[in-house]
């Protein structure tokens, strides 16, 4: 057939020009896609969606990718088996990873949320020292904070493990606790407070069944954005981390190291899986975050 | 009267952050003024050693590289982050939108870097498609260059860019922009000067949010840019692990701590321009708005639930 339009040339005129009206419809139907007010600030935001994305669909096509290579060799679910059955040293990175990350997360809330109902409800010598050492963290190149801590730990003698890593964790989350919870606190009124004092609660008895119920949802996002910084945290915790405190960002960078690991594809694919049932059900506190 | 409790509570958090915080930056501040000892550690002696070995020529060249790099990356994210957190706060879903932001956000960091060797590798998906369409079989060496590490770092940190960005673009009142252009303005000008100034807040959020990580970044120029494209992060890594030279490491750290605090001194807290009065933003509210919104970004998806 092919021979056939190719050989003769009014033929082939003819198939040049059906082919010029396909392209100019189909363009004229990819250009009516565009909303017609779509602005240009739409336009490059599509465009960047397109730049965000388009690194995570190649990590899932090619986790289906049957060879090892970065040739297409046909669809399986190879590396899903080994990522879920044949890979105990990841599984024993993501535990790790989920210990620290809930360890360091508990006692970053129980003290940043401390220290944030003491300077709301109290004026006293060191509340400037609280605040100013909860703004400079945040602003120090993670990989000072990395630095300094595995001199300070070598210093001490600290042997690098589980615990070196849960106090480095634990440091740098607690800022963020301090600051969410601090916000959440301005926003109730004081007055409850003062009430629940002038019929006589105790100070324990204020702090427990009146001020952190009001600040619980502020404590409970300070908790959870504790554990996601833990989680995902690779700079600090590679300065600080030693044998058997492998997390899993850690055991990810060793994988990467050796070169494209087909397992890693698999991994990441679940995770995005896994950010993206997380965030959707949220898409609508989001809009409400969003109005105000 | 009620007695006084602030220092209870607050004491457990401010002894950690002295012990563990506080005390190790100064131990580095003060290892930069030791001698080096013989097998890595430091010995007891003062020593300005460490930063006259910075001034060596390599060093300054990698100085320079991060600055340059830095820059590059910085402008080229808010540039791009602008019109999107524009979009994203003018768009009758936001929702959706924001969650199309926040998901590549919220991916693993290792695992973006990943991606993008996965993409840009010698035997990565740019050049099997470019195989299948006919170029050089051989391929092309996408990674382990300047371009790469700008491009990827770029990928890295739009997100923590067009974040804040919308979140104060979200607060202009818009009908501003068309009172300036009923006065004669162009669709430009109008942006440039009645939206920008207004959003100046926004806009300094989004640089430090940028710059700082990407000063001292250390996993993407290791990975994506290999050893020609080494950075300040980089080079204090080796000087902590692999050549052993303590006082040196904790020289360059002062140096990337004074940098880093310089651009949040000069461009968080400067004072805006007299003839910019619509845009009067409290100089002091600025880094606490930093600070509000550096954690509402982190938090962002989870923040709203709750008002």
């Amino acid at each position: 057939m092919a021979a056939s339009i190719h050989g003769t040339k009014p033929l082939r005129i003819a198939a040049l020009f059906h082919a010029r009206r396909i392209v100019r419809k189909s363009a004229k139907a990819a250009f009516r896609l565009i909303p017609k007010k779509a602005k240009a600030s739409s336009i490059v935001f599509w465009v960047v969606i397109a730049f965000l994305f388009a690194p995570l669909f190649v990590l899932i096509l090619y986790s289906f990718n049957a060879s090892r290579s970065g040739e297409w060799a046909g669809f399986s679910l190879v590396w899903y088996k080994k990522l879920f059955l044949e890979s105990p040293e990841l599984w024993r990175a993501f535990k790790n990873s989920l210990a620290i990350a809930l360890s360091s997360a508990a006692m970053a809330t129980v003290l940043g949320t401390l220290a944030a109902v003491g300077t709301a409800r109290y004026s006293f010598k060191l509340k400037s020292y609280v605040a100013t050492m909860s703004f400079i963290p945040m602003i120090l190149p993670e990989i000072v904070v990395g630095v300094s801590l595995l001199v300070f730990f070598a210093g001490i003698g600290l042997k690098l493990g589980m615990i070196s890593v849960w106090i480095a964790h634990t440091t740098f989350n607690i800022p963020f606790v301090y600051l969410l919870v601090s916000a959440r606190l301005e926003e109730s009124d004081p007055t409850v407070v003062e009430a629940a004092r002038d019929l006589g609660a105790s100070e324990l008895q204020t702090l427990f069944k009146v001020v952190i119920p009001m600040a619980l949802p502020g404590v409970a996002s300070a908790f959870l954005t504790a554990v996601t910084l833990s989680l995902e945290d690779f700079v600090i915790t590679f300065f600080v981390s030693g044998p058997g405190a492998t997390t899993l960002p850690l055991y990810i960078y060793s994988m990467i190291r050796f070169g494209l690991s087909p397992v890693v594809n698999a991994l990441s694919a679940v995770m995005v899986a896994g950010t993206v049932l997380l965030v959707y059900p949220m898409r609508n506190f989001l809009k409400v975050f969003a109005s105000n | 009267m009620k007695k006084n409790y602030g220092t209870a509570y607050a004491a457990p958090q401010a002894l950690w952050l002295t012990v563990f915080f506080a005390a190790p930056l100064l131990i580095i501040i003060a290892y930069s003024f030791l001698k080096k000892g013989l097998y890595g550690g430091v010995e007891l002696e003062f020593s300005l050693r460490a930063y006259t070995d910075m001034a060596n020529p390599t060093l300054l060249r990698v100085a320079l590289k991060t600055l340059w790099v830095s820059l590059a990356a910085t402008v080229a994210t808010i540039l791009i982050a602008l019109p999107c957190g524009y979009s994203v706060a003018r768009s009758q879903n936001q929702a959706i939108r924001l969650f199309l932001v926040i998901v590549p956000f919220w991916t693993n960091f290792l695992v973006r870097i990943y991606a993008w060797i996965a993409i840009l590798g010698n035997e990565g998906f740019l050049n099997q498609a470019l195989r299948f369409l006919g170029f050089r079989p051989e391929g092309y060496q996408f990674l382990y260059n300047q371009g790469a590490v700008i491009l990827v770092l770029v990928y890295m940190y739009l997100p923590y860019a067009i974040l804040p960005l919308f979140s104060t673009i979200d607060k202009f009142d818009f009908t501003l922009l068309e009172a300036a252009r009923d006065l004669g303005a162009s669709r430009m000008q109008s942006y440039i000067k009645v939206m920008l100034p207004n959003i100046r807040g926004g806009v300094v959020t989004a640089v430090l949010f940028t710059f700082i990580p990407i000063f001292g970044a250390y996993a993407v120029p290791l990975l994506i840019g290999g050893k020609d494209s080494y950075m300040l992060g980089n080079v204090i890594a080796d000087q902590v692990t692999k050549t052993r030279n303590w006082p040196l490491a904790a020289a360059i750290s002062m140096t990337v701590t004074l940098i880093t605090a310089i651009a949040v001194f000069l461009f968080a807290l400067k004072k805006p321009k007299e003839h910019l009065e619509v845009a009067d933003v409290d100089p002091a509210s600025i880094g606490h708005d930093l600070l509000v919104s550096k954690v509402r970004v982190k938090t962002m998806h989870k923040k709203g639930g709750e008002r």
